[in-house]
């Protein structure tokens, strides 16, 4: 029989379809793995709810399970229990490495435009605080764009949610 | 779910799916390059919602997300005419995008306050997603508010947008939903019933 630990291995092992440098144990997206017999229930939230890889994701999880010899059930939980703040440690070194700014910590409050053209934001490539909002939204949703004016640099920041 | 909720939800819906289309019919030909990355990347945003909030009336109502979305006819949509129309001036399209944004903020206001833990929790999630778009378009009205071309297009379409938070106001229709209506489900009409993809 499959033991969890087999199935969050195999799930790390699993990259995001859009952002291959980390996995979907990375980004936080698994929320738990429950086994019964041979059957392995896996609660999966959404990033963001127009994202394209969802389906990616979904299907690469069942087969990754499947290929353990099991039976997957992915349940998809459309609530608001995924923020960026579930990135791992390891997940946000490894995109800022990639020269994806990792995004900032959820607030209490939703962002706004004042925060998001604060010098908080350091650029990945070279680490300074000068760096510009260039646009709100980026190539995909989850992502805007920034100018470092001291590297001259246009980077993607990852956007809070 | 009660009926009443259902067809609150399939109101919000049918917004989000409309409004998205309308939204991406900007791609490529906004005035800057960076509103074709911010009108695609709203519509997208906003037919991911409609997406989700027809799962969650699908499932009540024994169908599917795209059964809901797309085999209806013009007619049996719950949307309201402001998202219909196919606005082919910037200032007007910013003028709707706020007066839009202004309303569905106070309904997901609602909807989260809602004893249902599925709709509310969803509703937070969406909410999450649409403080973007309530920056962007703060931010443009922020520059166009003393262009008399913007003014007038806010007095135009404001009238409009009370529609968003009535319900006994829907149910009137632009003849550009048809318009719209026909390329949207023009493949999945001519592929028999059940195909999958």
């Amino acid at each position: 029989m499959v033991t969890e630990a087999q199935v969050w291995d195999a799930l790390a092992e699993i990259p995001d379809p859009e952002i291959p440098v980390i996995s979907l144990v990375d980004l936080g997206v698994v929320r738990g793995v429950d086994i019964d017999d041979r059957r392995v229930r896996v609660d999966f939230t959404p990033t963001f709810l127009g994202c394209p890889a969802l389906e990616v994701m979904r299907d690469a999880m069942a087969d990754s399970i499947r290929a353990l010899g099991a039976e997957p059930e992915i349940q998809v939980l459309l609530d608001d229990s995924w923020s960026t703040d579930r990135i791992t440690a390891e997940g946000r070194e490894k995109l800022r490495a990639s020269g994806f700014a990792p995004p900032s910590p959820r607030g209490t409050a939703a962002p706004t435009l004042v925060q998001l053209q604060s010098n908080a934001h350091r650029c990945p490539y070279c680490g300074s605080s000068e760096t510009r909002l260039e646009n709100i939204f980026g190539p995909t949703p989850c992502r805007s764009l920034r100018y470092c004016a001291s590297c001259r640099q246009p980077y993607e920041q990852f956007k809070t949610i | 779910m009660n009926e009443e909720v259902q067809r609150t939800l399939l109101e919000i819906a049918d917004d989000e799916l409309i409004l998205g289309w309308r939204d991406s019919e900007w791609t490529g030909v906004a005035p800057l390059l960076e509103e074709d990355v911010a009108f695609s990347s709203i519509a997208q945003n906003e037919i991911g919602h409609a997406r989700a909030l027809y799962e969650l009336v699908a499932r009540a109502q024994g169908t599917t997300a795209d059964a809901l979305a797309f085999d209806r006819s013009p007619d049996e949509y719950r949307c309201a005419p402001l998202v219909e129309l196919r606005l082919m001036d910037w200032a007007e399209t910013i003028a709707r995008h706020y007066l839009y944004e202004e309303a569905d903020a106070k309904r997901l206001e609602q909807l989260k306050q809602l004893d249902d833990p599925e709709i509310a929790g969803l509703a937070a999630k969406i909410d999450r997603e649409e403080a973007y778009h309530r920056i962007h378009a703060q931010m443009w009205f922020d520059r166009l508010q003393d262009e008399p071309r913007f003014i007038e297009a806010l007095e135009k379409l404001r009238p409009q947008a009370e529609t968003l938070l009535d319900s006994t106001k829907r149910g009137e229709h632009t003849p550009e939903l048809t318009d719209l209506w026909e390329e949207m489900t023009m493949v999945r009409r001519s592929q028999p019933v059940g195909t999958t993809w």
